[in-house]
């Protein structure tokens, strides 16, 4: 069973609580807050003002620079206001909020549900394409898709990986949309790769979905040059390095490398279908299916959800939340990001939303490191987190430095193994980001 | 009701290992050998093994009550995994207030003052032996007859003890009778298959990798090739028949799966453990053949827990893309 | 015997090899240093606070010793004196510099700034601005996690738990500014320190709109601007909602202080102003009538 090579734990996934549910279509939000920045990189700038009527679809927020992503408008309607709301951490961002007449949509998008699978624009128009609509990584990390398929002067993609490996507990959406709308992927999957050039491309799925597996090779029928591989059930393997690892058994070396200096590129699956939509029928990424689950939620649901949507309609609609004590997540448990203010919209990222309540809410009682080396064994970077942890409390950054804390990629199995409960990440990723801007400083007075 | 939130940082899950579980799976993994010990010795043994337990808990409390005055950890169960190992390298029929001085020394010496648990520099229970092997020579190498007697020639003395002054007779070799418990020795080693069964408790559990204790037994066991090899003398049984007595006939059994692979004194990553059981395994095999004394399991723990810091400062784990 | 004079001999050849050999060493290795950097050092405080902005007190003593103009090398952990001593031994005009004290400037009590939401991670403030707002409504207020008094090597700032607010002792603080570095919401800063203590100072950093702040904080700094239009001294400005009282030209009149409508500008050491001092001036403005029933409530206090 393939598998990326170091550690990696094995949380309950849980992921029945919603894995049965078909993907349902959210209503129609009447207003919704879009931001500007739902991307890594500059801020989209607003191309809309306070009066003005948009469509479906209608550019509103245009990429400010290479490095970063064009935002639409996901109703149609009034633009009401172009101002600072607070995101889902209760921080102020630029946000155009809209109220929705109707749902008109932009003449030239193709709304019809016939599979386009023939495609022979140019890589670089298939690529214009992509950066026009807005897309940018589905799984969370949220990297502009164009950066990511424009390949580097020099660099040479080998083979394309789509991440249909949701190693993130409890979430379904990845697999409800390789299970009903797996043509799309495909047809994406095949896009992309005309669009870097590839002619060998690997689906990886973790297995304990045998059922998409199986859905997908049978769609793929005798096609050779895509290929499903059923991986270790473990995670991380979804991460970028560790399902690069997992396929083609080659590591991405530190950073500054990237993946594609290994000849490889990873998109998420959804982004696979979103850029089948966008380059064959013109649609921007205006919507994506979220999963909203939780132990105690009455029932959990993959939503078919326009961008903009407040979470608590998501959250309504699967039963609202349960009384008392709730910790709410904007994606999956391992690597989600807690949520202070659930009126935020839903973002581009956001693979799903997830309710803990009772006393899950909590968190262990903090006791003296044993010394156990879980974390070391967990680390799937090879980092030695009781450590970092050590030399971050005397505020060593040096020590830091030359003990890798760069590469970590906070996936939280350090945390997720100590027997002491120990916030191990809470500390490593406070010391990543000084020893990152430290690194930085150093680099600009060169 | 409204909702009240609340924030931390991802991740969001946590597994079910604590450390209290950990310990309290160490103390499982012991009983097969503890019953077998009780049928092979008596019922003292349990009363040996209780008061250490007893003692060390309560000691550890007393002193986080009244000396250190911090939290309470006699609830986490590493007292009495320390209590139970100390009396495992007693001999049954040690007088009860030798136990308590051991306990002493374990908590009160090299525990408690290094910080408590997760600080302490070296094991508790082999320091606490170590420290009676040598202040009362007499009473902690004076051991009981086993139930079944390993051989009649010499009931009373370990079958180390009974290498060192050449007594043993390779050709009347009872690797089984050994291994389910017909010898004479301290109350914990001699129960082999019973240790061998919480050994594999403990992988089974993940409390445990297989490293320490397979690196310790391993070296021994080819160490004891190579000497076996040159005292041959046509008998090519003893090629598996002298390693084998070392690796049954004392504590190397007890020490390599319990005392060695202690999480706080060994090292943390995989090399650093093959590299720490390798050396305790050599030391092991050296102080048996030349050193004084018929048993060094105890003293190469002792000697490479010195060495963790160490190896944890020089042993790296291979990054993750790292040439 | 013999064995007796063999030992003896034996370690004292060794001994004296040894020397030898340590002797080079030690010549071959010698550093030449400025033995008045040893001197400096000594007439420093020692407390290696780093508020110089050098690696410690030797360091600084170094940098002391190698420059020619010391004006800009100042420890506000030894004050005046010692540097006017450090300065008189090294034969150079000794750097001047006013007094001055941390000073937190923000008012979110626990009863002023109710809290949303309970914070569960780890208890650092630097950790927990990363994650999110904090546990109020307010972006720009004080944690309460206490990073400013883990900074503090000088025991001069602690966390009052009746308000949640770390305050600072004047009389301990040195000025070195380990907390100012160390709050993540820049909340504290470094203010002329006024004899007896005395101070008034706006104590809220929010640069939020004046109904955002008053819907998170009903003691913060809504940016209404009547403290900068009282100020005769130009010692107010008002930038991104927020006022700020320049503590080089502030001379502590306090006719700010009773124009706040949120009570931001917080005072320290001082009266509040006389409401019969005030009264000439709404006097002279047009409406007398609105001005009366202060007076009479100030009266019957």
């Amino acid at each position: 069973m393939r598998s990326f090579p170091i550690g990696g734990v094995h949380p309950s996934d849980n992921k029945a609580w919603s894995r049965g549910s078909a993907i349902e279509t959210m209503e129609l939000p009447d207003v919704v807050n879009i931001p500007l920045s739902q991307h890594i990189g500059a801020p989209a700038v607003a191309k809309v003002a306070k009066g003005d009527k948009v469509l479906v679809g209608q550019l509103i927020g245009e990429a400010a620079s290479f490095m970063s992503a064009n935002v639409h408008s996901p109703i149609s309607g009034t633009v009401t206001a172009v101002d600072m709301q607070p995101n889902g951490q209760g921080l102020r961002q630029m946000m155009v909020t809209i109220k929705r007449e109707g749902d008109e949509w932009l003449p030239e998008i193709d709304r019809s549900t016939t599979l386009v699978e023939h495609c022979d624009l140019a890589p670089k128009e298939i690529i214009e394409r992509i950066k026009a609509a807005g897309i940018v990584g589905m799984g969370g990390a949220t990297f502009p898709t164009h950066v990511k398929l424009s390949i580097p002067e020099g660099k040479h993609a080998e083979t394309l990986i789509i991440n249909g490996v949701e190693c993130e507990p409890y979430l379904t959406s990845d697999y409800r949309t390789m299970l009903e709308r797996g043509e799309l992927l495909i047809a994406g999957t095949r896009i992309i790769m005309r669009a870097i050039g590839v002619d060998k491309a690997y689906i990886g799925v973790e297995n304990n979905k045998p059922d998409a597996v199986k859905h997908l090779r049978e769609l793929l029928g005798g096609d050779k040059s895509i290929e499903v591989l059923s991986l270790k059930t473990k995670y991380p393997q979804g991460g970028e390095k560790q399902l690069i690892a997992a396929v083609t058994g080659r590591q991405v070396p530190p950073p500054p490398a990237l993946p594609i200096d290994v000849g490889a590129v990873v998109c998420n699956a959804s982004t696979a279908v979103a850029v089948y939509e966008a380059v064959q029928k013109r649609k921007p990424l205006i919507e994506r299916v979220v999963t909203v689950t939780g132990k105690h939620l009455a029932s959990p649901k993959n939503l078919l959800t326009r961008i903009g949507t407040p979470v608590e309609a998501l959250v309504a609609k699967c039963g609202g939340l349960p009384e008392g004590d709730v910790r709410v997540l904007n994606g999956g448990p391992m690597m989600g990001r807690p949520l202070v203010n659930i009126s935020m919209p839903v973002m581009k990222g956001c693979s799903g939303i997830v309710v803990m309540d009772g006393g899950d809410v909590h968190r262990g009682k903090e006791s003296a490191c044993i010394k156990c080396a879980k974390c070391v064994e967990a680390c799937p970077m090879g980092l030695e987190p009781y450590l970092m942890y050590k030399l971050i409390r005397k505020k060593a950054w040096d020590d830091l430095e030359r003990n890798d804390i760069p590469i970590c990629i906070e996936c939280g199995c350090c945390q997720f193994t100590c027997p002491a409960y120990i916030p191990l990440l809470d500390q490593v990723r406070f010391g990543k980001q000084t020893v990152m801007g430290i690194i930085r400083a150093r680099n600009a007075k060169k | 009701m409204a909702n009240r939130f609340f924030i931390a940082s991802a991740p969001h899950l946590h597994s079910d290992y604590d450390a209290s579980r950990l310990m309290a799976d160490v103390v499982i993994a012991l009983m097969p050998a503890l019953a077998v010990s009780a049928w092979v010795f008596g019922l003292k043994v349990l009363l040996v093994t209780a008061v250490a337990v007893v003692s060390c808990v309560l000691l550890e409390f007393l002193i986080q009550k009244f000396v250190v005055r911090g939290p309470l950890t006699i609830f986490n169960f590493s007292a009495v995994v320390t209590g139970v190992l100390l009396a495992f390298n007693l001999p049954a029929d040690i007088p009860l207030w030798i136990v308590v001085i051991g306990a002493v020394v374990a908590i009160g010496v090299a525990k408690m003052p290094f910080g408590g648990l997760g600080k302490n520099p070296f094991n508790p229970a082999i320091a606490a032996r170590v420290f009676l092997l040598i202040a009362y020579p007499v009473q902690m190498t004076s051991f009981p007859a086993p139930r079944i007697d390993f051989v009649d020639a010499y009931s009373g003395a370990t079958p180390l003890a009974a290498l060192n002054e050449g007594k043993v007779d390779f050709a009347e070799f009872d690797a089984q009778g050994m291994f389910l418990g017909a010898m004479s020795g301290s109350l914990g080693e001699i129960a082999s298959l019973a240790l061998l069964v919480g050994f594999a408790y403990l992988l089974w559990r993940k409390v445990i990798s297989w490293h320490i204790p397979v690196a310790v037994l391993g070296t021994m066991a080819v160490f004891g090739v190579c000497v076996a090899a040159t005292r041959l003398q046509g008998d090519v049984d003893l090629l598996w028949q002298y390693p084998l007595f070392h690796l049954l006939g004392g504590g190397a059994l007890l020490g390599a799966i319990y005392m060695a692979t202690d999480y706080v004194t060994s090292p943390m990553t995989r090399c650093g453990m093959i590299i720490y059981g390798v050396g305790i395994g050599a030391l092991t095999m050296c102080i048996r053949l030349w050193g004084a004394y018929p048993e060094g399991m105890s003293f190469a723990i002792l000697i490479m827990n010195g060495m963790t810091p160490l190896i944890n400062k020089y042993v790296k784990p291979k990054r993750f893309g790292a040439k | 015997m013999n064995t007796l004079i063999f030992t003896v001999v034996t370690l004292c050849v060794v001994g004296i090899v040894a020397a030898i050999v340590l002797y080079f060493v030690a010549q071959r290795f010698k550093v030449e240093e400025d033995p008045r950097i040893n001197e400096t050092e000594k007439m420093l405080p020692g407390a290696n606070c780093g508020g110089c902005g050098f690696a410690g007190c030797r360091a600084f003593a170094a940098a002391m010793v190698e420059r020619d103009d010391i004006s800009s090398l100042y420890c506000a952990v030894g004050g005046a004196d010692c540097m006017k001593r450090i300065a008189d031994y090294l034969g150079k005009a000794a750097p001047v510099k006013e007094p001055m004290v941390a000073t937190v400037r923000c008012g979110g009590t626990c009863e002023k700034r109710p809290h949303t939401n309970s914070y569960v991670g780890t208890q650092s403030c630097a950790i927990a601005s990363s994650v999110y707002i904090g546990e109020t409504g307010c972006a720009y207020g004080c944690l309460g996690y206490g990073d400013c008094v883990a900074a503090c090597a000088f025991d001069a700032i602690s966390i009052n738990p009746a308000t949640g607010l770390p305050e600072v002792d004047a009389d301990k603080c040195t000025s070195c500014g380990a907390c100012v570095k160390a709050c993540p919401k820049g909340i504290i800063e470094l203010r002329k320190k006024w004899p007896k203590n005395r101070a008034i100072y706006v104590s809220c950093v929010s640069k939020d709109k004046g109904a955002v702040v008053m819907k998170a904080c009903k003691a913060g700094c809504i940016g209404c601007g009547k403290c900068f239009k009282v100020c005769e001294f130009g010692a107010i400005s008002i930038e991104n909602n927020l006022a700020f009282i320049d503590s080089a030209k502030c001379r502590l009149c306090r006719k700010c202080v009773g124009e706040c409508p949120t009570g931001a500008i917080k005072m320290i050491g001082l009266a509040p102003l006389a409401k019969k001092e005030e009264a000439p001036k709404p006097a002279a403005a047009p409406q007398p009538e609105a001005a009366q029933p202060t007076v009479i409530e100030k009266s019957k206090e």
